[in-house]
C-alpha cells in the first residue's frame, strides 16, 4: 500500500452549497498513486460532499482540484453508501453500464462484465435481479459495476456501513487484497475508526462542518491486509490513536470499544472486558 | 390482530362466493317481494336478457369499446409524450402542466355538449370526451415517476458521461414505468366511463350507438331488464380493461417491483 505520487491534489478546495451551508472549508490533500485513504470524520463532515467533488459530480465554490494524470480523472469508479442499482436490470446488465454507456457493444463488454463479476465473486449470478440477492452481494455488485470499466481511482462513500459485521469483513479483506491486486489508488469514506484502520494505508480525519483536514497518521500493517490484522496489537494500537485524532478533532471526548466491530455506540475501554482484538 | 394471508384460489373464491350471495338476496327479494321487473328485475331476468338481446347490445358494447380502447391508447401515447416533454424543460412544464389541470377538473358533462357541437363526427366528439377524462392520470403520474428517479443513479449516468437521450432510455423511463403502468390502470377506468358519460351527453341513436344510448332508449321505453343488461356490460368491460391492465403490470414489474412482487406472494 505504499503511496507514489499524488494522483489527485485538492488546493484550499471550499463548497458552499445555495442553502448557504459550507460543507468543507479551504482542504488540502493529496492523494498518492495506489494509495487505499480512508477519510474518517462525523457525519455532515462533508466526506460525501469530498469524494463528488473528486469526481466532478459538484464544482468547488473555492479552490481547485488538480490531476497528475489527466487520464485518472476520466477513469474513476464510484461506489455509493446504498449499492445504488437499477432494480429493473439483471446483475449483467448492471455491471455492463458503464461500458454501454460508453459507446461499447454488448459482444465486446462481456469478457469484462464476466471478469468485473467474478472479480467480486458473484459467479453464477450474473443473470439475477437486484431484488434476489442479499445486502451484501448487491454492494458487490456496485462495487464490479466500479471495476468494469478498470478505474485508475476508486472512490467509495462509506459503502460497507449498511451491512451486518460479518459481511463487512469479508468485503473489507475482498475490497484490500483486490486494491493490492489491481493497484487501485481508493479513496475511502467512513465514520468507523475501526474500518478506517483496517483498509487505509492513511487515515485522514475530518474535523465537523465546514470540513477540513484535522489530522492524518500513516498505519502500517501488512499489505495487503488479512484477517490476522484485525487482532494485531499494532491495529489496536493504531485504533486507538486514530480514535483519539477524532476526539481532538470533535473537540468532545470520544471513548472506544474493544472491538472492531466498527460500530457506534462506543463503550470506554477496560483491560477487563477481554473482547478486544489484541 | 394480523391479517391472514389467502391462497391464490383463495383469491377468486371468496368474492365470487360474496356476489353469489348477494345476486340471491337480490333475486330472493324480488321473488318473494313480488317487485315487478319493470321496478327491479332479477338478476336472472337480467342474464336472460343479455341473452335474449345480445344482438343488440353487442354492437353498442362494441362501438363503447373502441371510442373507450381509442381514447385509452391516445391518453397512454400522449400522456407519456407530454410527460417526457414536462420533464426535459422546467419552462414547458410550467407553462402547459396549469392547463392539463384545468382540462382534467372541468366536469366533463359541461364541456362534452360543447365539444359534441364543434366535432361534428360524433366518433371523434366521443373520443375527444373520453381522452379529456382519461390523459391526467397518465401524464401526472409518469411526470412524477421520470422525476423521482434515484439521485445517485442520476449522478451515476453523469459520472459516466451519459446523454440526454441515454439517461432518459436506460434510467429515467424505467423508473417511471411502475408510476406510467398505474397511471393506465386509472386511465383505463376513467376512458370508460369518459365515453360513456359522452355517449350519454350524444344521445345518438342508429348502428353506431355505444352502450349508453341503449340504456337512454331503454330507460324511454321502460324496458329496465335490458337497461341492467347494459349495465351490467358496462361493469363487465370496466373489469376486464382492469385485469388486462392488472396483467399487463405484472407482465412489466413481476420480476423486480416490489408492487407486483407482494402481490405474487
Amino acid at each position: 500500500m505504499t503511496a507514489g505520487p499524488p494522483v489527485v491534489a485538492l488546493r484550499e478546495v471550499s463548497k458552499r452549497y445555495p442553502s448557504g451551508t459550507i460543507a468543507l472549508d479551504r482542504l488540502s490533500l493529496d492523494v498518492g498513486a495506489g494509495e487505499l485513504l480512508s477519510l474518517l470524520g462525523p457525519s455532515g463532515c462533508g466526506k460525501s460532499t469530498l469524494l463528488r467533488l473528486i469526481a466532478g459530480l459538484l464544482e468547488p465554490s473555492a479552490g481547485r482540484i488538480e490531476w497528475t494524470d489527466p487520464a485518472a480523472r476520466h477513469r474513476l469508479g464510484f461506489v455509493f453508501q446504498e449499492p445504488t442499482l437499477m432494480p429493473w436490470a439483471r446483475v449483467a446488465d448492471n455491471v455492463r453500464l458503464p461500458l454501454m454507456l460508453g459507446g461499447m457493444s454488448r459482444a465486446e463488454s462481456d469478457p469484462r462484465v464476466d471478469e468485473a463479476i467474478a472479480h467480486v465473486g458473484l459467479d453464477g449470478f450474473a443473470r439475477a435481479y437486484p431484488r434476489e440477492l442479499s445486502g451484501g452481494m448487491r454492494m458487490r455488485v456496485s462495487i464490479a459495476r466500479a471495476l468494469v470499466t478498470r478505474p485508475l481511482v476508486l472512490l467509495m462513500d462509506e459503502p460497507f456501513a449498511a451491512l451486518d459485521e460479518i459481511t463487512r469483513f469479508r468485503l473489507e479483506s475482498d475490497l484490500a487484497e483486490l486494491q493490492h491486486r489491481r493497484g487501485l489508488t481508493v479513496i475511502f469514506v467512513t465514520h468507523s475508526v475501526f474500518e478506517s484502520v483496517y483498509l487505509g494505508s492513511r487515515v485522514v480525519v475530518l474535523s465537523p462542518r465546514p470540513g477540513r483536514v484535522a489530522a492524518s497518521r500513516r498505519v502500517e500493517g501488512p499489505t495487503p491486509r488479512v484477517e490476522a490484522f484485525r487482532t494485531s496489537a499494532a491495529y489496536l494500537e493504531a485504533c486507538r490513536e486514530v480514535s483519539a485524532l477524532l476526539a481532538a478533532a470533535t473537540e468532545r471526548p470520544v471513548t472506544l470499544a474493544l472491538s472492531p466491530s466498527g460500530g457506534e455506540g462506543s463503550v470506554p475501554p477496560s483491560p477487563s472486558r477481554g473482547r478486544g482484538p489484541g | 390482530m394480523a391479517r391472514s394471508e389467502m391462497s391464490g384460489s383463495g383469491r377468486v373464491v371468496a368474492p365470487v362466493l360474496i356476489g353469489m350471495l348477494a345476486l340471491g338476496v337480490w333475486e330472493g327479494i324480488v321473488r318473494v317481494e313480488g317487485i315487478p321487473p319493470y321496478i327491479l328485475p332479477g338478476p336472472l331476468l337480467v342474464a336472460r336478457t343479455v341473452i335474449t338481446d345480445w344482438s343488440t347490445l353487442f354492437p353498442s358494447l362494441l362501438v363503447t369499446l373502441a371510442i373507450t380502447g381509442a381514447a385509452f391508447l391516445v391518453s397512454a401515447v400522449l400522456g407519456l409524450l407530454l410527460a417526457v416533454l414536462f420533464t426535459q424543460s422546467t419552462w414547458i412544464e410550467r407553462a402547459f402542466f396549469p392547463y392539463a389541470v384545468i382540462l382534467q377538473v372541468t366536469p366533463l358533462v359541461a364541456i362534452a355538449p360543447l365539444i359534441i357541437l364543434w366535432v361534428k363526427w360524433i366518433p371523434l366528439a366521443l373520443l375527444i370526451c373520453a381522452w379529456l377524462v382519461a390523459f391526467f392520470p397518465v401524464l401526472s403520474n409518469t411526470v412524477l415517476g421520470l422525476t423521482s428517479t434515484d439521485r445517485n443513479l442520476v449522478d451515476l449516468f453523469r459520472l459516466y458521461g451519459a446523454t440526454r437521450w441515454q439517461a432518459l432510455r436506460y434510467l429515467r423511463l424505467p423508473a417511471a414505468l411502475p408510476f406510467f403502468l398505474g397511471g393506465l390502470r386509472i386511465s383505463g377506468g376513467l376512458a370508460l366511463i369518459g365515453a360513456v358519460v359522452a355517449e350519454f351527453v350524444a344521445g345518438t341513436g342508429g348502428a353506431q350507438s355505444g352502450l349508453a344510448f341503449r340504456i337512454l332508449e331503454a330507460g324511454y321505453q321502460l324496458q329496465i331488464p335490458r337497461m341492467f343488461a347494459a349495465v351490467f356490460l358496462i361493469s363487465a368491460a370496466g373489469v376486464l380493461i382492469f385485469v388486462l391492465l392488472q396483467g399487463l403490470s405484472r407482465l412489466a414489474l413481476g420480476r423486480w417491483h416490489e408492487s407486483e412482487i407482494e402481490a405474487e406472494s
